[in-house]
């Protein structure tokens, strides 16, 4: 009879994450430049973790006192963490080396924010969520601000910081409410007795206080405001791991409390279809009117933000399951494309608008192929991952009768078409003179345009995965069918 | 004798975190914002504890010890970020720091 | 035999993906031409492989579906990606891969020194690979995955020559380029794109699958003729239809799109993608059937298309605007007999249609390189003896569109009117008839100014015939429009009607919903028939004589009806029209938002009216975003505010 160590098994992820956080962080505490040291450990690391935490996918039960889940569900998004994570920290290395902050407190703080990920897709209890969400997002404050020198940076970090603060006093309120009407913070018991609990305006007080908390980590309007100048003033490649390791945690959260058949609670059906039906009109017009890419694909976001609330807002288990297919091809499409814009992206902000764009098809034809695929998933054209995401999500809502949400959706949604073909038909039907060679010669930078293989790698297998999950989306969705 | 019921701690800890959230929406220095920020945090802290011993149940304790702790850390990174702007920028004033819009 | 259809659709993938990746590795105009034609040529042999499978068996196993593999299956929604091979299909595949072997053929001779030749062959084929998706699907899906590709496809071709200018014909002349043409296809056909979304969904949720043959078979036993649901699903997977067939009032597209290179003209914008909506609504027959006013707002439509482009097509100069007005008029025809219920007959006159028009536009090719680039037909004039092979080809199509007997135009089109008088109404009829005259008017308009009459172009160009890779196809496809007919001649002329008796079964269902309404007589059939070659007759005659004899009486004419040449010469001012009534108002009203300058037009202007009102309002709502990060909060306070309030009220 050894429980614990058959506990510490169950959620080998955590515990095999911990442990390499904590490798890593004596590796930086002890190596001169080990910088190369910690992407190497990181990467192996992290493969390593994924295919963990693929393997525990089909266990079940809770551990540690109910306070984390075992498996599936947690497993499921762990690994789409991991995957994250790793694209992340893949396509980082030639862009720290370009930007000049190749210090290997990078890669720490992504493994710690992963996971905080991780806690939040595993928990059982409410403090959990808790913990984990503050741990991931500390994490993130400092990767917005990383680029320390620069003053787009420090403000990305501050207005980050601030508001995210500002969004976790009211979380934490609207968990004390929870605690306070029902005597306890585990989810599970929440939601079993909610029909007894739910006549207490406390309980709905608190609820709306979480809502709040998680629909301003998703990005959704009108908690979205943090969004553009975030994403605009952070690095790269960490708007990137925002956008779909911290997006895909805080839903991961917000599923857990929230996609629950609850009785009565067709106040919550409103609230989110507003929250949804806000996010994807203003998320897809504001972001017609973007010149920086940065700024597009945060709005972008947005309103991706905004169709997959419509899964929850459906509240059935299509719908559900359909959040998670759609934060599966989501990450895959975005951190494709923000992985491209660092690839291109210069010293001083340069290369990061629609105009610098044009010509890159004839020029580098791989890469605009690529972007062009990401770009067309994003608009959900099919025979891409987004295609079916979105008509996923849209099937669900008819089938809770809020036809009117999946319209709205279809409209924003060719909408959005616009601003994402823009970007292809720049690429291949406008001439232009994107500036592909560094200009200042220093004998210790890298050649930045000639892409490590690495990058190029990462960038072919996402599209790859787009073109798979799109044509064979059965694949994914038998896993995800088959975990409650 | 009466002692102090479960409410007066609900509305001091709500009072407490009024004044937190105007704070944020009113000051102008970026420190000061941050402190009322913890001020609402530590309003709930208040809550936390109020229903814990009327609960009688030592949940809502150990949640502010956790809550403490990651206040402190926010305030580690939030008072690193600050210095690192003021350095670049010779200025904590928030509205002042609004290069990135629309 | 039935297992090889996949291949069908493999080679032109293959073919797409050897040009698309390596073809600039290969450099080599000759091994991407041959690989960019031989995939589909192999396509064909396929094809035809089965189809000869299919007339030796019998008739119930010419139906049969080919599972690929279940592209989505969970919960309610379960969607198998599959190929449904039946009678209909296979005729649209070898169309699809016959006509577009020979063009691909034609276009290795066309396009020789382009710098961007391979890219072309991949475009080339990656269409005819959705194209066949389109026309084979078993499902809505999937046809609707073909049926985006194809418009990308012709997307990316129509500005294959990106940076051209290009005349738009008169309105703000001179200002657009191949991009302007390729955007302005692309979004117009994406207004008839969302209503065939819609209607798959309504399809979904009333019949609880997207596959062709479960939807028919519940339609045909559950449906009530006149359903309200119907209406509404075949309306909106017509407005697709209008889209991507370019009727009235989404026409406008077509005539711009000849701006790209002409075989594509030849392949997409002639014979088999615009063709696309016709198939649609040919394949959705049953469903169709079960609504009779969207049938008849079909058949209205088509004939009002088919009348109007006609007229359009009369004063035109371009030569490629002539022929497009003309795709456009033809097309309305195909809806017509759709409308009235003659499946066949509108199927029938797409696969002539096919032959004859790809023919006029491969000539048309021929003609503007050998005067160098020129469109213009008042500068041409007496090629007939320098291109003899192309100008006699080009008169073997020409007779046949105008309809004279006994060439392939003149059966499907007769077919087509004989429906409309049978089942649709004398008026039909007649404007229909009037249409055909007009047709055969314009065409040899055409014919004459191009091939015949003095010479027009500048002395120091020699013009001389094509070579040989371009000109076969030309010969091959004349031989097809000449003899295409024949699958076709009914039954009053003692014929068998092939191709009706073919493709009965695959309209079964719908005919059992539809009875005919009158019967009549052979003798009126003849009559009819005799009239309509009187006036095909009379049209060539009367262009012959205007256009070679007595030009003057052009001249008087169009000096003393000025007005309506004027009319016409602005295509009835529909540009102005929706430029007053549509985009005007709506740029006004943005223009005061955002003191933007704008250049729109046409419809480009209604599209571009409501991208400029997105952009505009877009301007103002990014707005909020102020940047100082206690308005932020500001915003998240007042959300919390109402989350809460609706939270707690008590409903």
């Amino acid at each position: 009879m050894s429980i614990v160590p058959a506990e510490l098994v169950a959620i080998a992820p955590i515990t095999l994450l911990t442990a390499l956080s904590l490798i890593v962080l004596v590796i930086e505490a002890l190596m001169k430049q080990s910088e190369g040291v910690s992407y190497a450990v990181s990467v192996v690391g992290l493969v390593i973790c994924l295919l963990i935490s693929l393997g525990t996918i089909d266990l079940t039960g809770t551990a540690f006192n109910q306070m984390l889940t075992v498996g599936g569900y947690g497993s499921l998004f762990s690994s789409l963490f991991v995957i994250a994570a790793l694209l992340t920290v893949i396509l980082s290395r030639d862009y720290l080396q370009k930007e000049h902050i190749n210090f290997g407190e990078f890669y720490l703080l992504i493994l710690f924010s992963t996971l905080g990920m991780m806690l939040m897709a595993y928990a059982a209890d409410l403090i959990i969520i808790f913990l984990g969400l503050e741990l991931m997002s500390i994490c993130l404050y400092v990767l917005a601000g990383f680029m320390r020198k620069r003053l787009l940076s420090n403000e990305s970090a501050l207005k980050y910081f601030l508001l995210g603060a500002f969004a976790t006093g009211f979380l934490l309120y609207g968990i004390a409410l929870i605690y306070g009407s029902s005597g306890t913070t585990n989810i599970s018991y929440i939601v079993q007795n909610f029909s007894t609990l739910s006549s207490s305006s406390w309980l709905w007080m608190g609820l709306g206080l979480l809502l709040v908390g998680f629909a301003f980590k998703v990005g959704a309007v009108p908690f979205h405001m943090w969004i553009p100048d975030v994403y605009q003033g952070s690095p790269t490649t960490v708007s990137g791991f925002m956008s779909t390791g911290a997006k895909a945690a805080a839903f991961a959260a917000f599923v857990l409390v929230f996609a629950h058949p609850f009785e009565n609670a067709e106040k919550l059906k409103t609230v989110l279809s507003l929250l949804a039906a806000a996010s994807m009109i203003l998320g897809n017009i504001v972001a017609i009117a973007q010149s920086n890419l940065k700024r597009m694909l945060a709005y972008s976001s947005v309103a991706h933000a905004g169709y997959m609330l419509i899964g929850l807002a459906a509240a059935n288990e299509m719908g559900w399951n359909g959040i998670l297919f759609y934060l599966i091809s989501y990450t895959f499409m975005n951190i494709g494309a923000f992985g491209i814009l660092s690839l291109l992206e210069r010293e001083e902000e340069k290369n990061l608008t629609y105009d610098d764009y044009a010509g890159l098809g004839s020029k580098r034809p791989f890469l605009a192929a690529l972007m062009s695929i990401f770009m067309l998933s994003l608009a959900g054209i099919p025979p891409f991952a987004g295609f079916f995401a979105k008509y996923y999500i849209f099937v669900a809502a008819i089938n809770a009768n809020l036809t009117w949400l999946a319209i709205i959706g279809v409209l924003t949604s060719v909408v959005s078409v616009y601003y994402y073909l823009r970007l292809v038909v720049m690429m291949y039907f406008q001439e232009g003179e994107m500036v592909l060679v560094e200009a200042t010669s220093k004998a210790s930078s890298p050649k930045f345009f000639e892409l490590r293989r690495a990058s190029m790698a990462v960038l072919t297998i996402s599209a790859f995965a787009l073109i798979e999950l799109g044509i064979y989306p059965s694949t994914i969705l038998t896993i995800i069918n088959n975990l409650r | 004798m009466t002692g102090i019921a479960l409410h007066h701690y609900l509305a001091l800890s709500a009072i407490l975190f009024t004044i937190g959230v105007v704070g944020v929406l009113t000051r102008r220095n970026a420190i000061i914002v941050f402190m009322c920020v913890e001020l609402m945090l530590n309003s709930v802290n208040l809550s936390l504890v109020a229903f814990s011993a009327y609960l009688g149940n030592p949940t809502g304790q150990i949640l502010v010890f956790f809550v403490m702790t990651v206040a402190a850390a926010e305030a580690a990174v939030g008072l690193a970020i600050i210095i690192a702007l003021f350095r670049n920028k010779q200025t904590v004033n928030i509205d002042e720091i609004n290069i990135m819009k629309w | 035999m039935h297992n090889l259809s996949p291949y069908i659709v493999l080679f032109p993938l293959l073919g797409f993906l050897i040009n698309g990746l390596l073809g600039k590795k290969i450099h080599s105009e000759k091994i991407s031409g041959i690989i960019g034609s031989g995939v589909v040529g192999v396509s064909f042999v396929i094809a035809a492989i089965v189809f000869f499978e299919m007339l030796r068996s019998s008739v119930e196993e010419r139906f049969y579906l080919i599972n690929l593999f279940n592209w989505i299956a969970a919960g309610s929604l379960s969607i198998t990606v599959g190929y449904q091979i039946d009678q209909l299909s296979i005729l649209m595949t070898l169309i699809v891969t016959g006509v577009g072997f020979l063009i691909h053929v034609y276009s290795i001779g066309y396009m020789h020194g382009d710098p961007g030749f391979w890219r072309f062959f991949a475009y080339l084929n990656l269409f005819i690979f959705m194209m066949l998706n389109l026309v084979l699907a078993n499902n809505f899906a999937l046809m609707f995955f073909g049926w985006e590709g194809v418009g990308l496809c012709s997307y990316l071709l129509i500005g294959f020559w990106h940076d051209r200018r290009f005349d738009t014909g008169g309105y703000k002349p001179g200002t657009a380029t191949t991009s302007d043409a390729a955007k302005k296809a692309f979004i117009v056909n994406r207004i008839g794109d969302v209503g065939f979304l819609i209607s798959m969904f309504l399809i979904f949720m009333t019949f609880g699958s997207l596959t062709f043959e479960d939807v028919f078979k519940r339609a045909s036993g559950v449906m009530m003729t006149g359903d309200e649901t119907m209406f509404w699903i075949t309306l909106l997977l017509f407005l697709g239809a209008i889209g991507k067939s370019a009727q009235i009032p989404l026409y406008v597209w077509l005539p711009d799109a000849m701006a790209g290179p002409t075989p594509v003209s030849a392949l997409i914008h002639a014979a088999t993608m615009v063709t696309a909506g016709v198939y649609m609504v040919a394949r959705c027959s049953v469903l169709y059937a079960l609504s009779p006013v969207t049938m008849e707002i079909v058949s209205i439509t088509g004939l009002a298309t088919a009348f109007v482009a006609a007229t359009m097509a009369l004063v035109q100069n371009d030569i490629k605007k002539v022929l497009a007005y003309s795709t456009i008029s033809q097309l309305g025809y195909m809806f017509l007999g759709l409308g009235v219920g003659g499946f066949a007959a509108g199927i029938f006159h797409l696969t002539t249609h096919a032959f004859f028009k790809a023919l006029l536009f491969l000539g048309a090719g021929v003609v503007i390189h050998a005067i160098r680039e020129e469109q213009d037909i008042q500068k041409m004039g007496g090629l007939k003896s320098k291109l003899p092979i192309t100008s006699n080809t080009f008169l073997i199509a020409a007779l046949a569109i105008a309809g004279v007997p006994p060439f392939s135009g003149f059966f499907s089109k007769d077919e087509i009117l004989w429906h409309s008088f049978s089942q649709g109404s004398i008026v039909y009829w007649l404007f229909g008839w009037m249409t055909a005259g007009l047709t055969a008017f314009y065409m040899f308009r055409l014919f004459s100014l191009t091939f015949s009459g003095k010479e027009r172009w500048s002395h120091d160009i020699h013009p001389h015939e094509a070579p040989n890779v371009m000109t076969i196809p030309l010969v091959i496809l004349a031989g097809l429009s000449m003899l295409g007919g024949f699958i076709g001649i009914p039954a009053s002329l003692g014929g068998g009607n092939a191709i009706e008796q073919w493709l009965e079964p695959v309209f079964e269902r719908a005919h059992v919903i539809m009875v005919p309404l009158h019967t009549f007589s052979h003798a009126t059939e003849y009559l009819l028939m005799a009239l309509s070659v009187l006036l095909s007759i009379g049209g060539v005659y009367i262009a012959r004589l205007f256009y070679l004899r007595r030009t003057d009486i052009v001249f008087k004419l169009s000096t003393s009806f000025a007005t309506i040449y004027k009319f016409l010469w602005n295509k009835y001012y529909v540009d102005e029209m929706y430029d007053a009534v549509v985009v005007q108002p709506v740029v006004k009203g943005s223009e005061k938002l955002l003191w933007a300058r704008f250049d729109v037009s046409i419809v480009d202007g209604l599209v571009n009216g409501t991208a400029r009102f997105m952009y505009s309002l877009s301007g103002i709502l990014r707005r909020i975003q102020v940047g100082v990060a206690q308005s932020y909060a500001m915003v998240f306070v007042a959300g919390i505010i109402i989350i809460l309030g609706i939270l707690l009220t008590r409903m």
